[in-house]
């Protein structure tokens, strides 16, 4: 598999990472010889084969979900704590709307 | 002359206690000796908690000294990995965009350990997001293996590892979502346990790969990996995917007969890329556990090849969505240089990541995109299905499997760091049962002369026994009788 600098800043926007141009060409090498390494997933047959997505527990949903009541969660003053930039009970960020 | 605390089991710790032999505090400051003695060489922690592990020793004193009973982990000092939240102290996930990261809330299994008494005394250095198998990918510096300073310790855990083996702890806590707790316990000489996926909670373990990630306990013994285990494991209301099936009395289960278990060994993991003194070692500890009484079994399992190329497009897919959180909104770094919201989401990640957390984000986020998913997503986890199979398949003729857990002993810093591939292969025989998200651990088994030709510092080895799902009981009681007849610490 062939990983281009152009299709690296593709992923790059979707992901938002920034990614400057000597990066670009790391990138492009490492994920194309690890793309070629998975591509012997190839050499099975999965046609047959249901995906896994999760490892299930054998629990019934009603002991394994709990009850979907309200309850209290993080308080504001908590969960600003962390928070880069904030301001009357929000997060701040940079501006989105022009006026 | 100060303590040592390797010479103590948790229950000693318990014991000692209670009788006033010695005090919660005395061991305490111990362990917080050690950590100024030995952090400066071997870099295991990145965060040490002295006032508040002193004020929780205190406690367990004024407990003795009323009479009460101690609860199970008294007094025991624990170092916890830096993605295991505590609320109140620094949680940075061994990454510079979450320096400043303070945790609002605790995470079940810390709080169940410090319900049952016993003392944190520090936050444990680990890969960036526990992605790194040797501990060279943190923000706060390489972690150094205790047993030759010039080697890795492994990784991800490799700070829990590294702390208990230096004994600045009795035990920790790691992460494993594809070796992280096994690898480092091999290179490290000590006991690493992956619990079944569901048998510890996860709420309050920063996500990596979720449908992988567990909590497990590291110590210098399978009867303090019981006693860690036992006191963690259950439901939790906080996380779903933790199971209800009841909890046995894993240190209780340590005794009784192992005679007549049935183990088998699988073919594929004794293939090319074994190194030759890990195989002797292993053959070895294989020979001692039929003496014991069991019964090995040459078996297949024949997907194991594909383990470490599921592995990465699962992980890294799951990892990509998990990550998108760090966007300097709610937490953590922000570049505050960036004029657009965009512009800053993505100076803020570049500046906040290493290079392998953003290696393995853009991976991820390639298998996951548009036109990719089925040929790669979809495909990993129609393998994984495979692969959990040989594992299914196997358990109906056997009861345990026993492996390497690592093709090598520990290797050297900078070893490995140039290509990301061939550091991924590391991890080729723990993989496997994440995947299937069956229970792992890695016992010490020996130890190998670091060079080929038989020189250089002695390193040990670690053998590793899977078990079916929630079979922990069995799993503990076989290493346990193996910890018992080998010695294998000093040989």
């Amino acid at each position: 598999v062939k990983i281009t600098e152009e299709v690296v800043q593709y992923v790059a926007a979707l992901a938002h990472l920034e990614v400057i141009h000597d990066e670009a060409r790391d990138y492009a090498a490492n994920m194309s010889s690890i793309l070629d390494y998975v591509g012997k997933l190839n050499e099975l047959d999965t046609n047959n084969v249901e995906p896994m997505a999760q490892v299930l527990s054998n629990s019934p949903d009603e002991i394994s979900l709990r009850a979907d009541a309200e309850k209290p969660s993080l308080p504001l003053e908590l969960s600003l704590l962390n928070a880069p930039e904030a301001g009357a009970g929000h997060f701040k960020v940079p501006k989105v709307i022009e006026r | 002359m100060s303590i040592d605390i390797r010479k103590f089991t948790v229950a000693e710790i318990r014991a000692l206690i209670a009788s006033k032999k010695i005090s919660a505090q005395e061991i305490c400051k111990a362990s917080l000796e050690q950590i100024a003695a030995e952090n400066p060489r071997n870099n295991s922690l990145i965060t040490v908690m002295a006032d508040r592990a002193m004020a929780q020793a205190k406690q367990i004193d004024s407990l003795a000294a009323d009479g009460e009973t101690l609860p199970a982990l008294a007094g025991v000092p624990v170092a916890v990995k830096d993605v295991i939240n505590i609320r109140g102290v620094r949680n940075t996930c061994g990454s510079r965009i979450l320096e400043k990261f303070v945790s609002p809330y605790t995470a079940t299994a810390v709080e169940r350990i410090e319900k049952a008494g016993a003392v944190v005394v520090g936050k444990a250095n680990c890969d960036e997001f526990a992605m790194g198998s040797s501990n060279e990918n943190s923000a706060y510096g390489d972690v150094r293996n205790p047993v030759d300073l010039e080697r890795v310790p492994g990784g991800s855990s490799g700070g829990s590892a590294a702390a208990v083996a230096a004994g600045m702890a009795v035990t920790s806590l790691g992460s494993d979502t594809g070796g992280s707790i096994r690898q480092p316990a091999s290179f490290c000489g000590v006991v690493g346990l992956m619990p079944t996926y569901g048998r510890i909670s996860r709420y309050g373990l920063v996500a990596y790969a979720s449908s992988l990630d567990h909590i497990g306990p590291l110590s210098q013994t399978v009867s303090d990996t019981a006693a860690m285990l036992g006191v963690m494991a259950g439901p939790d209301p906080m996380d779903s995917t933790a199971s209800a099936i009841p909890v046995p009395d894993y240190v209780a289960e340590l005794q009784g007969s192992v005679k007549g278990l049935r183990i088998g060994v699988p073919k594929e993991y004794f293939a090319q890329g074994l190194s030759s003194s890990v195989r002797a070692k292993v053959d070895a500890g294989i020979r001692t556990l039929s003496s014991m009484g069991c019964e090995t079994v040459e078996i297949t399992m024949p997907h194991t090849e594909y383990a470490v190329a599921c592995y990465y497009i699962v992980a890294t897919a799951e990892a990509s969505a998990n990550l998108a959180r760090y966007d300097g909104v709610r937490y953590g770094l922000r570049n505050s240089k960036a004029a657009t919201l965009n512009e800053m989401y993505k100076k803020t990640r570049h500046d906040g990541f290493g290079a392998e957390v953003k290696r393995r984000i853009m991976l991820g986020t390639y298998v996951l995109s548009a036109g990719y998913y089925d040929a790669y997503y979809r495909k990993a986890q129609r393998v994984r299905s495979l692969i959990a199979q040989d594992f299914s398949r196997a358990f109906e003729k056997v009861d345990v499997i026993v492996t390497p857990v690592a093709p090598t002993p520990a290797f050297k810093l900078g070893e490995k760091t140039a290509d990301p591939l061939e550091m991924y292969l590391s991890d080729i025989y723990t993989i496997t049962g994440s995947l299937a998200g069956v229970p792992g651990i890695s016992v010490p088994c020996g130890l190998v002369p670091a060079n080929p030709d038989g020189t250089g510092s002695l390193l040990p080895i670690g053998i590793q026994i899977f078990a079916r799902h929630f079979d922990e009981a069995r799993l503990l009681r076989l290493a346990h009788h193996f910890e018992m007849a080998g010695g294998f610490k000093g040989n």
